[in-house]
């Protein structure tokens, strides 16, 4: 059996999915304020490390990375479960629009929400 | 097995061993992140022999035709030398002319050295040799035009511009290395509509860029939006307006905040103007100049409305505060 991850079409389909991920949650004004005045380039690249991760292709971050990465939003910024499921429904919205099937999409929402507890450090 | 070459030694890949990973093995850590080709924080850069074509997906055509590539997801089939970032080379060139296209904007052409080649729109770095002050130009002209043509505008107290502006004679000879940069034309679909937009001398690298975009045969629309706080900022209208009548699919734009613009031109914040005039933007290639808060916002704004992350190119003139 096939990766999510290959299945969505490697990196070539992230590369289109990143771009739309991004969009809509640079205009989500609930939590456009955790991306103000973060270099937009070296953030899309991030976009497309964590589109990756969620679609359980190859990566290298640990859950401490993930603790590490947003300990700054949490504690300085007060990043909590409601944007965290912002995040998901953009995660869900993005690839709907791509034309990803209901179940494919539960599967990369599984994976996404399977880091909640290390990105909101608890 | 190929041979990776880094900073003059040679280091030798084993079988399905990646640049970051040989390199590595022999204890020389390069910066990385993901390992999957995706942060782009291994970006490396070919000096010699070809990278591997799947290490550079994802890159933008620029970076691409410089031979920039991932480390991390390169498997090298050939020997090759790498390096971070090369310090170009000195050149020395005579200043041909020095000439003033507005108030506070001195056009200065200097003699295009032998063998130095560049693409229109890249930068170089001036250097003046008494004290190795060093500040980057944006180059105006084409690599194929004799000389090389920089836009410079008069900064209060600025060490280079002040130097520049009130000691510099034709004839002195001027140290510089170069070029970098990447945001200039490479021609990827010569359909593809492109937004040029930039402020003050931020015209510089767009002069360039739709040049070579026109030269090269680009047969997509090509908005130029050149903004000034005022009608005398604005230089080259004539020039632009004549390339404009030239060519078809070019369409030029000059922007004032304040007052009254140009003939056919416009009053606006450059910020939102372009986008306001042109609407929806997918599926465009956008090239952003000059001042680095409006080139923020400008890539913002463009992003929101339909560009690709890949398809912006910027060079925004970052100077060193007091
Ligand atoms: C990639 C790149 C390309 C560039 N291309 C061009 C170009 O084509 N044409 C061009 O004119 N410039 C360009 N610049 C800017 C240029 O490199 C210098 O920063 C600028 O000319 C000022 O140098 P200076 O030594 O005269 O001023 P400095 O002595 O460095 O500065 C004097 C004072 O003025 C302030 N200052 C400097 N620049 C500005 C500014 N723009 N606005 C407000 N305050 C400022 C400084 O903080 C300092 O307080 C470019 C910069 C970069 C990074
Ligand atoms: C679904 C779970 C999430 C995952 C898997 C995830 C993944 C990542 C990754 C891989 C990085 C890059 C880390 C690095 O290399 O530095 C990152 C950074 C970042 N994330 Fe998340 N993220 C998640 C949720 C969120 C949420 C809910 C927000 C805010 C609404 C957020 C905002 C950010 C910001 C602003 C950064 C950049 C931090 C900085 O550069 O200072 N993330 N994320």
């Amino acid at each position: 059996m096939s990766t999510l991850y290959e299945r969505l079409g490697g990196q070539q389909a992230i590369d289109v999915a990143v771009d739309k991920f991004y969009r809509r949650v640079l205009s989500d004004p609930y939590i456009n304020r955790f991306f103000e005045g973060v270099d937009m380039e070296k953030q899309a690249a991030k976009q497309k490390a964590f589109l990756t991760m969620a679609f359980g292709g190859p990566n290298n971050y640990t859950g401490k990375d993930m603790r590490e990465g947003h300990k700054r939003l949490v504690h300085e910024m007060g990043l909590n479960d409601s944007h965290f499921d912002h995040i998901l429904c953009h995660l869900r919205s993005t690839l709907a629009e791509l034309g990803v099937d209901e179940a494919t999409i539960a599967e990369a929402v599984a994976i996404a929400e399977s880091t909640r507890d290390d990105v909101l450090d608890r | 097995m190929p041979t990776i070459t880094f900073e003059g030694k040679d280091y030798a890949c084993r079988e399905g061993e990646s640049v970051l990973e040989c390199l590595e093995r022999h204890g020389v850590l390069l910066p990385s992140s993901c390992r999957a080709g995706a942060c782009k924080t291994c970006m490396v850069r070919a000096l010699a022999g070809t990278p591997p074509k799947e290490a550079q997906q994802g890159l933008k055509d620029t970076l691409v035709v410089q031979n920039y590539f991932l480390a991390c997801i390169a498997k090298p089939t050939e020997d090759l030398t790498i390096g971070l970032a090369k310090e170009g080379e000195l050149y020395r060139a005579q200043v041909l002319e020095k000439r003033m296209l507005a108030p506070n904007i001195l056009r200065l052409r200097l003699e295009k050295p032998d063998g130095f080649r560049y693409w229109a729109g890249q930068f170089i770095n001036l250097v003046r040799e008494e004290d190795g002050l060093v500040r980057s130009y944006s180059l105006a002209s084409l690599p194929e035009e004799p000389f090389l043509e920089l836009h410079i505008k008069r900064i209060p107290h600025g060490r280079m511009t002040g130097w520049l502006f009130a000691d510099v004679q034709e004839g002195d000879a001027l140290a510089f290395r170069g070029p970098a940069g990447d945001s200039f034309y490479v021609q990827h679909d010569p359909e593809q509509p492109l937004l040029l937009a930039g402020t003050g001398t931020g015209l510089a690298p767009l002069y360039g860029i739709a040049r070579a975009a026109l030269a090269q045969g680009h047969t997509g629309p090509i908005h130029l939006f050149h903004g000034s706080l005022v009608r005398e900022g604005l230089y080259y209208v004539e020039e632009l307006r004549a390339l404009a009548a030239q060519h078809a699919q070019f369409h030029y734009y000059p922007v004032v905040l304040q007052g009254t613009p140009p003939e056919g031109g416009l009053v606006g914040d450059m910020k939102s103007l372009p986008v306001e005039r042109l609407g929806d933007l997918t599926g465009y290639r956008a090239y952003l100049c000059g001042d680095p808060e409006l080139v923020e916002a400008l890539r913002r704004a463009v992003f929101l409305a339909g560009v690709g992350m890949n398809d912006i190119y910027t060079d925004p003139f970052v100077f060193a505060p007091a």
